[in-house]
């Protein structure tokens, strides 16, 4: 059995203007010590579908589906069974280091809660193992800044004491929603080398939700690519990157401005990401598709195995023949 | 060949911030930020310059200076062979005809209670007012087109727009008069990939058609390869490396810039799993308290001993590159 398992994952939030599905049919699989890479753009739906597994969507929103944790379905859950797993079993870092840390508290008092809550620890022997986390994180002088509050740190220590925190209960997975997106890049390759060997140092799973996919290709095993609330393509990192099926991830992918090689004009993808309280009755993408026919406005492509590639997934009516043959023309 | 001559030439400009000490007395002497201090390049017309740096490091500031929004505190700008510094409001009205800006946060810098047909026009009634009524209205319709937006928005407000057609907005605000400068502080850092695509592409194609300067902030070195001729990073105040792009890419002179290049994630998995990260420790120092000599010293893999001493300044190392690095 699957570490964690989402079966059929949708979100919605009911507002003035009735529903707005924000997530749909969302599956996965995660093993022990993988990494999963969830890509989108603003408002594709990436970060509630994670916050929906946590229990922590915002009142007005309501998940369906299963996301199972061990078998034990996560959304079902009372919030007291809940607490009892997030936080220790599985736990979640936060974009902004800011205002995920609470500025009353010193850092020594918020991470010693977590261990007393969750081991029943003595408020010494908690901050004990406080200090010790804080270290592999690579935090200087660990035993002195424990006692600083939050803003007394920079962005990048902040975010490593989030990290740390965290890891505290040593978790089986970690939600990293969208960690190193705040921070500058090089502070952003340390927390990114460090994720890399407390994986292999704690052995967790990582859920890694970012809109780089230069970020993703250094990490994670497999990717997952949403739009519009909707899974577009999931596969190993690898075909993802070297053969991308969707029209969207290969727009994505030509959108990138790149280090490696040169060209002269970017391949943007037209128009502007969809207005989540009216969405196409079909596929999210055609509006902005220069492959969509009238088939792919009116009727929703189903996630399906992409031809010859059967570990890769694709939401699309177009073949991936028939977009080669398209791509091919548009070359010559 | 005839020598180009330089529109922009910024001589040692320095921009320093009095900052109140944290609980200090009011009698205790303020604290001196640096935030610029001492920078010097030149621009050529129709040339994109890069500024890249961390957060922090003066990029920003820089710009704002340029412009007179921070009062440099010494140094020289001459724009066309004025110096800036010395001007009056008056000149100041008629440079900033020529060297327009373009924000970061593309919402914020648009004014909510005015209509985008306003907002666009604005411009041209403070610096051309002989410009009748229809006239702007035709040059502002004008300008939408030029920038991809329908002519029929020209009565919405800026909140009904998503972010990417805000900054299109701000780009037709600061070409409706037509400047020989624009910079860009930022201009893409908030936008999705697709998007920041359809930016970018869309400035290097009014550049080709209008003859424009661009100076271009970011903090996203890929982004500022793609867009530009040539790159200064700069890092706490001061300039690391000022090099021609291909120069700057393939082989950096400064050890920042090369910390700073192996940091960028390249999309990838093959070439960014197996590449070489050059990991630097620790903390920006404090601008308050930089370091002596070299300021990237403490933080830099190669630092010895001669590096503490006397502040390095930019040398020249080849025809295309520039680096402070005393041991480049």
């Amino acid at each position: 059995m699957s570490l964690l398992q989402v079966k059929n994952l949708g979100v919605q939030f009911q507002t003035p203007d009735g529903y707005v599905y924000a997530v749909n049919g969302v599956n996965f699989e995660l093993e022990k010590g993988q990494t999963l890479g969830i890509v989108g753009e603003s408002g594709s739906g990436k970060s509630q579908s994670v916050l929906a597994m946590m229990g922590l969507l915002a009142k007005n929103g309501k998940a369906s589906g299963e996301a199972l944790y061990n078998g034990q379905n996560l959304l079902t859950m009372s919030p007291k069974q809940l607490n009892g797993i997030r936080g220790d079993r599985v736990s979640m870092i936060f974009q902004d280091p800011m205002t995920s840390l609470n500025p009353y508290l010193t850092v020594e008092r918020q991470m010693t809660e977590v261990l007393q809550l969750h081991k029943n620890m003595t408020r010494r022997e908690a901050k004990k193992r406080a200090i010790e986390l804080l270290e592999a994180v690579r935090i200087p002088e660990a035993a002195r800044r424990i006692d600083m509050y939050p803003h007394e740190f920079s962005g990048g220590m902040r975010q490593r004491v989030m990290i740390a925190m965290a890891l505290l209960c040593e978790p089986e997975v970690l939600i990293a929603d969208e960690p190193t997106t705040a921070l500058d890049v090089t502070v952003q390759a340390q927390i990114l080398s460090l994720l890399k060997d407390l994986q292999r140092d704690f052995g967790t799973a990582i859920i890694m939700i970012t809109h780089d996919l230069g970020v993703v290709a250094g990490l994670c095993e497999k990717v997952m690519v949403m739009y519009g609330g909707r899974v577009m393509e999931y596969g190993k990192s690898d075909d993802l990157f070297y053969n991308p099926t969707h029209p969207y991830t290969i727009g994505l992918l030509g959108a990138l401005p790149r280090l490696d090689h040169d060209g002269d004009t970017l391949v943007s993808i037209p128009g502007n990401p969809p207005n989540m309280a009216h969405m196409p009755k079909g596929c999210p993408f055609s509006e902005r598709c220069a492959h969509a026919n009238a088939h792919c406005v009116e009727v929703l492509p189903a996630l399906e195995a992409a031809g010859n590639q059967t570990s890769m997934l694709r939401a699309c009516h177009k073949s991936v023949a028939e977009l080669q043959i398209i791509k091919e023309k548009a070359y010559a | 060949m005839p020598e180009r001559k330089p529109i922009l030439s910024v001589r040692d400009v320095k921009v320093h911030f009095q900052v109140k000490s944290s609980n200090a007395w009011p009698w205790t002497p303020k604290k001196t930020l640096k935030a610029v201090d001492g920078v010097s390049f030149d621009l050529y017309a129709g040339e994109t310059l890069g500024v890249v740096g961390e957060s922090g490091c003066g990029k920003s500031t820089l710009a704002r200076a340029i412009l007179n929004l921070h009062p440099a505190k010494s140094g020289e700008i001459v724009w066309m062979g004025r110096d800036l510094r010395q001007g009056t409001d008056k000149d100041w009205l008629a440079v900033r005809r020529d060297i327009q800006m373009i924000f970061q946060d593309p919402l914020a810098s648009l004014n909510p209670r005015m209509n985008i047909g306003q907002i666009i026009g604005e411009p041209l009634r403070v610096h051309r007012p002989e410009l009748s009524g229809t006239e702007v209205d035709k040059r502002v319709r004008a300008m939408m087109a030029k920038v991809g937006l329908r002519e029929q928005m020209i009565n919405r407000y800026p909140h009904e727009f998503s972010g990417g057609q805000c900054q299109r907005i701000g780009i037709a605000r600061a070409l409706i008069l037509e400047p020989k400068l624009i910079i860009c502080d930022e201009p893409v850092s908030a936008l999705d990939v697709s998007i920041q695509a359809q930016i970018i592409n869309l400035l290097k194609d009014l550049q080709r058609e209008m003859g424009l300067a661009l100076i271009f902030i970011a903090h996203d070195l890929a982004v500022v390869k793609h867009i530009s001729d040539r790159i200064l990073v700069m890092y706490l105040g001061r300039e690391m490396e000022l090099a021609e792009k291909h120069a700057l890419y393939d082989a950096p002179s400064h050890p920042y810039t090369r910390a700073l290049l192996s940091a960028i994630p390249i999309p990838d998995p093959k070439l960014e799993k197996n590449k070489q990260i050059q990991i630097l420790q620790g903390d920006l120092p404090s601008p308050m308290n930089p370091p002596s000599g070299c300021v990237f010293r403490t933080r830099c893999p190669l630092a010895e001993a001669q590096c503490a001493g006397e502040r390095p300044a930019l040398r020249r190392l080849s025809a295309d590159t520039q680096s402070s690095c005393l041991l480049a």
